[in-house]
């Protein structure tokens, strides 16, 4: 067992864990985060994306020690003081989803997009969401989500949608 | 699936990481970004007694100016090489080869020095390492020895790195004013290349003074087309001399025969895209 201490949705945590514990394990089974999700177990979908330290990871592709000192924001921590994150609320608007199991990993990934470049081309998003497979094939409208939360902030927040 | 049990140190200085791997030796996997080790450690293709993680040492990670070349360090995460100035200035090639390398959530993670050290034939970063002629620092408990690209790359997922040593850093000639271009052959946008080229070259006017191409998946290792870069030498920079010099970049090379395709259309398709990158590299839009 390795202890590790780290924030969560702006929540100090600390846990004995197996170093094997991958960070979505952890995330699921220790903190009850199950807004997370496991999609495939090859690293390849993006379901799992949450934010380590800022940036984007696929949080089946990190154990729970090398998050260790470190800062995870999931999907359970976007939205703030009842209010949906502005990319949460464009995916309802636009309907960006459709059986909805992509949903958290393409918002999470949509959000370090557009912190990235908070006012993306259609071709730099459909790049920028390349990690993220949607099985459903209901990209168009994920697209569409991500292009309308860019327009909405810029009008609100000129500086962009990252969290 | 889980990773088998293992245990776990994550030391924070080069030596400690060398004085953990000479004790546990064949027992051990180093742990870089994790972006290829967790996958097979998952799927229980591998099952080391210890993990050794390399990210707290923080010595290894980041780019710097060494006057002709650039140091990239091996922890140093594709993200970061993808942004960083000094890699666009000088050595272009690797920037439009890590541009297209995994997706964004494996950049953020995945290290320069892991990938090249995993030396899978189809990872992004062997071949425009190899056309650059970089060199390969590996630290073990004798000491440091370099390495150049074209003795780093031994075979199939095999590099020149002993049990009991550690990639530390990757020096870059500096290629300033070369045009650079790579690219991949892909059914789907962040899976492994069924094969890619990685170009640069000098121009002289309209003509290419010289030229560097290196072959990904052509083979078990990384290939460096030399036909191809003799017979671009001193021609102009037209689509038909460069078609003419392309027909060059299967000679021998043997790549696999797999479910993408079979090595008879790997080598067509190794001379359509080396034509398509030199002509990019040289800024001609060739297609």
């Amino acid at each position: 067992m390795t202890r590790i201490s780290l924030t969560v949705d702006g929540h100090q945590v600390a846990d004995d864990v197996e170093p094997r514990m991958l960070l979505v394990q952890y995330l699921r089974e220790r903190l009850g985060k199950t807004g997370t999700v496991v999609g495939c177990d090859t690293s390849n979908c993006g379901a799992c994306t949450v934010h380590l330290n800022g940036s984007s990871v696929k949080s089946c592709n990190v154990l729970a020690v090398q998050a260790d000192g470190g800062e995870v924001t999931t999907i359970e921590g976007l939205a703030k003081d009842g209010e949906l994150h502005p990319v949460q609320e464009a995916f309802r608007e636009c309907h960006g989803l459709q059986c909805g199991y992509c949903t958290p990993g393409m918002i999470m990934q949509a959000v370090d997009l557009l912190k990235e470049n908070p006012h993306p081309s259609e071709e730099a998003i459909r790049a920028g969401l390349e990690g993220n497979l949607c099985r459903c094939t209901g990209y168009h409208n994920i697209v569409r989500a991500v292009q309308h939360a860019a327009e909405q902030t810029s009008h609100q927040h000129p500086e962009g949608v990252g969290a | 699936m889980n990773p088998a049990p293992f245990e776990y140190l994550a030391p924070t200085t080069v030596d400690e990481a060398v004085a953990a791997l000479v004790e546990h030796g064949d027992e051990a996997k180093i742990l870089a970004g994790g972006q290829s080790l967790l996958p097979v450690l998952r799927m229980r293709l591998n099952a080391p007694e210890w993990v050794i993680d390399l990210g707290r040492i923080e010595t290894l990670r980041g780019v710097r100016d060494a006057g002709d070349h650039l140091v990239i360090g091996a922890m140093t995460t594709h993200d970061q090489v993808l942004h960083d100035p000094l890699v666009h200035e000088h050595a272009l090639l690797v920037t439009k080869a890590v541009t297209q390398l995994a997706d964004a959530q494996v950049r953020h993670r995945g290290t320069f020095g892991g990938a090249l050290a995993h030396a899978d034939p189809g990872g992004d970063l062997g071949a425009p390492t190899l056309a650059l002629d970089a060199t390969f620092v590996i630290t073990g408990p004798s000491g440091t020895r370099s390495v150049p690209a074209a003795e780093f790359f031994v075979d199939l997922f095999e590099t020149a790195i002993g049990e009991d040593e550690i990639l530390t850093e990757v020096q870059v000639p500096k290629y300033d004013g070369w045009g650079a271009h790579y690219e991949k052959f892909v059914r789907v946008s962040h899976q492994w290349p069924i094969i890619a080229v990685a170009a640069t070259v000098r121009l002289d006017g309209d003509t290419i003074a010289e030229a560097r191409v290196g072959l990904t998946n052509m083979g078990s290792t990384p290939v460096r087309a030399t036909a191809v870069e003799e017979a671009l030498a001193g021609q102009p920079a037209t689509p038909d001399a460069v078609q003419q010099a392309a027909a060059h970049a299967a000679d021998g090379t043997s790549p696999p025969t797999d479910l993408n395709g079979d090595a008879e259309y790997r080598r067509h398709l190794a001379t359509v895209l080396t034509r398509r990158a030199v002509l990019a590299a040289a800024g001609r839009n060739g297609t």
